[in-house]
């Protein structure tokens, strides 16, 4: 065989190589099926979802006629899309703030040696590394009408009497939604954290601690600082993934109390697929798109700016 | 003295920190695991300690499981959707991140973050078009329309993870081999597939795992009971209505969630390295 390819070589006017040794002819025919199979399974489906945002198709009939912008007219006039996206943005940003806060004060925690440290942090990141429409059951439970955990705990330190109703309460079901983004997604951040501590220059931290430097001075003029490309980093993208999360909204509160804690992808949902207008889901669905795009590019900028460096 | 009190005071309240943090991440998994071994009796008293057996442990909620649920059936389709994406996503995903990092030059590099960005868009983004899709190749219902979608998640991500791989791979190797006589398709099998085993098993199991916990597509696409998924299927169906199975619920959960956690667990630093190169590429 291999003698075949050296008789082929020998014959090859091209440079002494044959066409299948050739770098970008070889290189090209291993990338194509995965560039195919992106574009027809990503590429396209994206644009499909901006046609039908265009147009008035349903389930019954999904060859739609063109509408224009009427769809996101009509949504943006709606109060339930109103609610969903001004959820969509108070889920996200106060569940980041919390992880950050959280990510940072384990990600120092984890810094110390001690006895049991692995199966410390396997359990920590559990709730990061198990199936979340799983799990977030286990919440579901936890915040019962009746028999909630939590409830249970404040009736034994005398705090409560009967119930709080988490998920029957707007106000309640928001905070609980929140909880369970923080709690699936600080420990990721706080691995994220943990790769940047361990990439730290070491000789710049100890010199500060023989200088004299506190805890608070080393961790907020030099950790901090030094850490700040890697915390966006995990920000970035634990923003992402509960920015574009139905799983929790879906599995806790299926949208409810009266349809007050939606965000855009339950909400696209519900009226795309549940509903069977298509139209109108993927319209919903669009209005995911700038911000993926934003951390997109944020991601990239951030990137580049350590490249250079 | 003053120093050693100040010491261990240091420490409690290290050890303190972490328990608060450990209650929080495991206390779920604690209920799930005690909620499926006690009594309805027990369960449904609200005077109850719940993070105890009132009465003694039973196994019927197990029994339940095991007996009275698919959920068998939704770990045996798991398993073979897992299996199926494990294939795609290596066939797609190997030769495409050999070709990025060693043939294709500086194109190549910044090809590989554009695929790596792929990743970044998620399911809920495309889930209605993608049901069209899925219904115009009449694969609605089936097991076929999780194995055909699910690599649009892990190819991206697998061919970045690659890599990163075969760029710590000194070039010196394959091209010692190519000299010998191998072709570079053979200095690939012979020389660099071997040395790559690491990435290739963490997406192994990142495939596996992801088509254990996806939960969004499963739901869009597969409405039949005995075609689910247990992510999807155990959220879906043992969830019924305002009557819930509480024990066997929480115990299907704990069952199906904790060995993919292992699993994804034993990958994990790979996994985010894979996250932290994306921030910091050179």
């Amino acid at each position: 065989m291999s003698g075949l390819v050296q008789r082929a070589v020998a014959n090859m006017p091209v440079r002494g190589r044959s066409l299948w040794e050739r770098e970008n002819v070889l290189g090209s025919l291993m990338l194509t099926p995965a560039v195919l199979y992106i574009v027809l399974l990503v590429g396209f489906p994206f644009v499909f979802a901006i046609y039908l945002a265009l147009t008035d198709a349903t389930v019954g009939s999904p060859v739609g006629s063109f509408v224009g912008l009427d769809n996101f007219r009509e949504i943006i006039q709606s109060r339930g899309f109103r609610t969903a996206l001004k959820n969509t943005f108070i889920f996200t940003f106060s569940s980041q703030a919390i992880i950050l806060i959280l990510a940072n004060a384990l990600s120092m925690a984890l810094q110390r040696d001690f006895r049991g440290k692995g199966l410390v942090t396997f359990l920590i990141l559990l709730p990061w590394v198990a199936p979340v429409s799983l799990t977030t059951i286990s919440w579901l439970w936890i915040f019962h009408s009746r028999f909630s955990l939590i409830d249970w705990f404040l009736r034994q330190l005398n705090l409560l009497e009967g119930n709080l109703f988490w998920l029957g309460r707007p106000d309640l079901a928001m905070i609980a939604i929140i909880i369970v983004h923080v709690w699936r997604m600080f420990p990721f951040a706080t691995v994220i954290l943990l790769a940047g501590h361990s990439a730290l220059p070491k000789d710049v931290l100890e010199s500060a601690q023989v200088d004299g430097a506190g805890f608070w001075r080393i961790f907020f003029q030099i950790r901090l600082p030094l850490l700040l490309p890697i915390m966006s980093v995990a920000v970035l993208f634990s923003t992402v993934f509960t920015f574009s999360d139905m799983t929790v909204v879906y599995v806790l509160t299926r949208g409810g109390p009266f349809d007050t804690t939606h965000v855009l992808s339950s909400m696209a949902y519900f009226r795309g697929i549940f509903g069977g207008n298509l139209s109108v889901g993927a319209a919903v669905s669009l209005f995911l798109f700038p911000v993926l795009l934003i951390a997109a590019i944020l991601i990239l900028r951030i990137a580049r700016r350590a490249e250079v460096t | 003295m003053a120093v050693r009190l100040r010491k261990s005071g240091l420490r409690i309240g290290h050890a303190l920190v972490l328990l608060v943090f450990v209650l929080f991440t495991a206390t779920p998994f604690v209920w799930m695991l005690i909620t499926s071994f006690k009594h309805d009796s027990d369960l449904y008293n609200p005077d109850n300690n719940p993070l105890w057996f009132n009465e003694p442990p039973t196994l019927a909620h197990w029994e339940y499981v095991f007996h009275r649920t698919p959920f068998l059936r939704w770990l045996a389709n798991t398993t073979i959707v897992g299996l199926a994406v494990i294939v795609i996503t290596l066939a797609l995903a190997l030769p495409a991140a050999y070709s990025l990092s060693r043939l294709l030059g500086r194109w190549g590099e910044r090809l590989g973050i554009a695929i790596f960005l792929v990743y970044l868009v998620p399911p809920t983004l495309l889930f209605i078009p993608m049901a069209r899709v899925i219904s115009s190749l009449q694969l609605q219902n089936t097991l076929w329309s999780l194995i055909v979608v699910y690599p649009t998640i892990t190819v991206p991500f697998s061919t970045w993870l690659l890599m990163g791989f075969f760029k710590s791979i000194p070039r010196d190797l394959e091209e010692a081999a190519m000299i010998d006589g191998c072709s570079r398709l053979g200095a690939l099998a012979r020389v660099i597939l071997p040395l790559a085993v690491p990435g290739i098993i963490t997406v192994i199991i990142f495939s596996f795992t992801l088509a254990a916990q996806e939960f969004i597509y499963g739901l869009t696409f597969v409405t039949s009971t005995a075609v689910k998924t247990v992510s999807v299927g155990v959220p879906q169906d043992m969830v019924r209505g305002d009557i819930f199975f509480w024990g066997p619920l929480m115990g299907s959960a704990f069952l199906a969630s904790v060995p993919v956690a292992i699993l994804y667990y034993l990958v994990l630093d790979r996994f985010i390295a894979g996250f932290t190169t994306a921030g910091a590429f050179k």
